[in-house]
């Protein structure tokens, strides 16, 4: 049974923490999953640190480059995530670049994947067309999810095709941006959230990119099936550490 | 018939190329990808564009006939003169090209990205001709060694930002473009290779073809035959190589060399010989040939010349190399000094560091009698004074 699925179906409000491998510590990842789940994070965005993240801002940038300066890589990551495989209950998605899949070999990551009981992937720069030409039927095979982003630009017949294509949830990028905590969310934004609303996709949307606390939190759960926030928790990470994450959660919880 | 070296549909040369963008991007790209062609082929681009290139940039520019040089080498040796263009380098060729598209597409805010800074001053220049607003970005090593082109940028009206991540050279500017184009979507990316999304190789290599079209007529006035026996060029992303090979590359019977930059030697660990360090991945929103660790992380690249320093060529390149049509070959600083040196003694031309890496392989080609080598010199040596007076004295 798809665990994201269900939990899709069964909960509204989801709240969703990115995170990155191997920060602000190499041995960190485990201990940021079982304190995210311990402080009731819905779903978990794993993501794997790149040297050129290009849909990325400053804060998940920097945390990337100092997790690959602690050494983090692919083969450490699948293990850390092998590690928690049994313990951890709450979902996660993987996310990274398309060509940390390419040089690893794409079935073996597929299989990797998979090993570590993760279903859904996220990669910000595979393009609809190439998913369609070239991943579809690998993803197909090896059962795994692909999560496709709409932004403000995207148009309504794209936006319908990749909601036929959506089998966990659509990402709707708050605004046209790389990722990073804006603190407000504008009208003009808000205007999209119910534009795409009233579309009455048949996925489930969750918006993500500048929900950074529980005002904007709560505005996107008004809008969508829930919210991830990445950068603001990076940055209490960094500044406050693994032992004080609750501190960062609760208040977004209550 | 289609040829080879034209990308399909969705931008692949072979294997190589497409457009692996986030989707904030896709409206854009797919903007520029339906109506690129269809610009530039129209009369009234080409009307404009070239009367530009003439009036403005200088062209055609001339291809000479280096005497001592050949004499040197045995070979007829013809050197195209892109270093007299306004502006100092092929570069603005594109830049021509690019700003009347951006017109016609209705935007009215540039942005770049450069290495050496050649790319950024073209950019800079056209936007001052035409009114627009010019954002470079230039990673912040090179805004040190490429001091010169940062001044002329400013005067001409451009903003220059830094790129304080990675290696701070090209592929960080380049990142860095990338990133405020996706949160300013209604400006326009002024590329300055051929690299990127598709369709921006196949658009900038269509403008750097001028170069071998003049070369053709040029060449037959002076040896009576249109092509030469041998092409060299510098490759960095591969703008200069593409135009003085496109009209070329069908022809198999023209020997196409492509020359990177080795740095302090190809398996140094310091060096930007990408086809010969690099494997397939994806930089910059194409899939073609780079420079990378076991785990895909984008190794950095090193070169003296700031405009060869990046870590993957452009997909036509990696098509080129991975079909053997062009051969590729490096020289290293060292060898690229000697070389700038060398023409500036006894042809009295002072060639861009990043040419200067193109005529660093004459030593190590050995030439039939009679044979006819063109080599693109991309660009002037002005802008890399202060690094020849610093070798100079060591
Ligand atoms: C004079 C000159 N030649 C060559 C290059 C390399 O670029 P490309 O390979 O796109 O021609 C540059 C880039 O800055 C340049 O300034």
């Amino acid at each position: 049974m798809k665990k994201l699925n269900t939990l899709l179906a069964q909960k509204e409000n989801l709240l969703s923490i990115y995170f990155t491998c191997g920060y602000p510590e190499l041995a960190d990842t485990t201990a940021v999953i079982s304190a995210l789940e311990k402080n009731g994070v819905d779903f978990i965005e794993v993501g794997l640190p790149y040297s050129d993240p290009l849909a990325d801002g400053p804060t998940i940038q920097d945390s990337s480059q100092k997790a690959l300066e602690n050494g983090i890589n692919l083969d450490i990551v699948f293990s850390q995530l092998m590690s928690i495989k049994q313990s951890n209950q709450t979902p996660l998605v993987l996310m990274g670049y398309l060509n940390q899949m390419l040089k690893y070999g794409e079935e073996k990551f597929c299989q990797q994947v998979v090993d570590c009981g993760i279903e859904t992937l996220i990669i910000p720069d595979l393009p609809m067309v190439e998913f369609e030409n070239h991943y579809q039927a690998l993803f197909d095979k090896y059962g795994l999810t692909n999560v496709f982003l709409i932004t403000p630009n995207t148009s309504e017949e794209r936006i319908r095709k990749i909601d036929s294509y959506t089998k966990a949830f659509i990402y709707v990028v708050a605004s046209s941006s790389i990722t990073g905590a804006k603190g407000e969310i504008s009208k003009e934004q808000i205007d999209y959230f119910i534009r795409i609303k009233a579309m009455q996709l048949k996925s489930k949307c969750i918006i993500g990119f500048g929900i950074s606390d529980k005002p904007t939190f709560t505005t996107a759960c008004a809008h969508a099936h829930g919210a991830i926030i990445g950068s603001a928790f990076i940055k209490h990470l960094g500044s406050h550490g693994v032992e004080n994450i609750a501190a960062f959660i609760a208040p977004i919880k209550a | 018939m289609k040829s080879k070296f034209q990308p399909d549909e969705n931008g692949y040369f072979g294997q190589y190329g497409g457009a692996f963008i986030p989707e904030l991007l896709h409206p854009n790209v797919k903007e520029l990808a339906d109506n690129y062609i269809q610009i530039i082929e129209s009369e009234a681009f080409q009307t404009e564009y070239k009367a530009l290139l003439k009036d403005y940039v200088g062209r055609p520019t001339p291809l000479y006939l280096a005497k001592r040089l050949s004499q040197k080498y045995g070979a007829h040796i013809y050197l195209k003169r892109e270093d007299l263009n306004h502006t100092g380098a092929h570069k603005v060729n594109n830049t021509i090209g690019q700003i009347l598209i951006a017109k016609k597409l209705g935007k009215t805010k540039i942005i770049a990205e450069t290495g050496a800074g050649q790319h950024g001053v073209a950019t800079a220049t056209v936007c001052a001709l035409m009114g627009l607003e010019c954002t470079v970005f230039m990673g912040e090593k090179d805004i040190v060694r490429q001091a010169p082109n940062v001044a002329r940028m400013k005067m001409l009206g451009a903003k220059v930002v830094p790129a304080t991540s990675g290696s701070k050279t090209l592929k960080d500017a380049t990142n860095e473009a990338i990133r405020y184009w996706i949160q300013n979507p209604a400006t326009f990316y002024l590329i300055g290779s051929v690299v990127g999304p598709h369709p921006h190789p196949d658009m900038v290599a269509r403008l750097q073809a001028v170069i071998s079209e003049e070369m053709k007529w040029q060449l037959k006035e002076k040896t009576g035959k249109e092509n030469p026996d041998t092409i060299i060029a510098c490759v960095g992303g591969g703008s200069n190589a593409a135009g003085a090979f496109y009209h070329y590359m069908e022809d198999q019977t023209v020997e196409l060399i492509a020359v990177e930059a080795a740095g302090l030697g190809v398996y140094s660990g310091e060096s930007a010989a990408t086809s010969q360090l690099g494997e397939v991945g994806i930089i910059h929103g194409s899939k073609t040939i780079l420079m990378q660790d076991a785990y895909g992380q984008i190794q950095e690249p090193y070169s003296i010349s700031a405009g060869l320093d990046y870590p993957g060529v452009g997909p036509l390149h990696a098509h080129l190399f991975e079909t053997k049509r062009a051969k590729f070959m490096s020289a290293t600083d060292n060898e690229a000094l000697a070389a700038a040196y060398e023409l500036t003694k006894i042809e009295g031309i002072i060639p861009a560091l990043e040419t200067a890496h193109a005529l660093a392989v004459l030593p190590k080609i050995k030439f039939k009698k009679d044979q006819v080598v063109v080599i693109n010199l991309s660009g002037r040596g002005d802008k890399d004074l202060e690094i020849f007076i610093k070798n100079l004295e060591a």
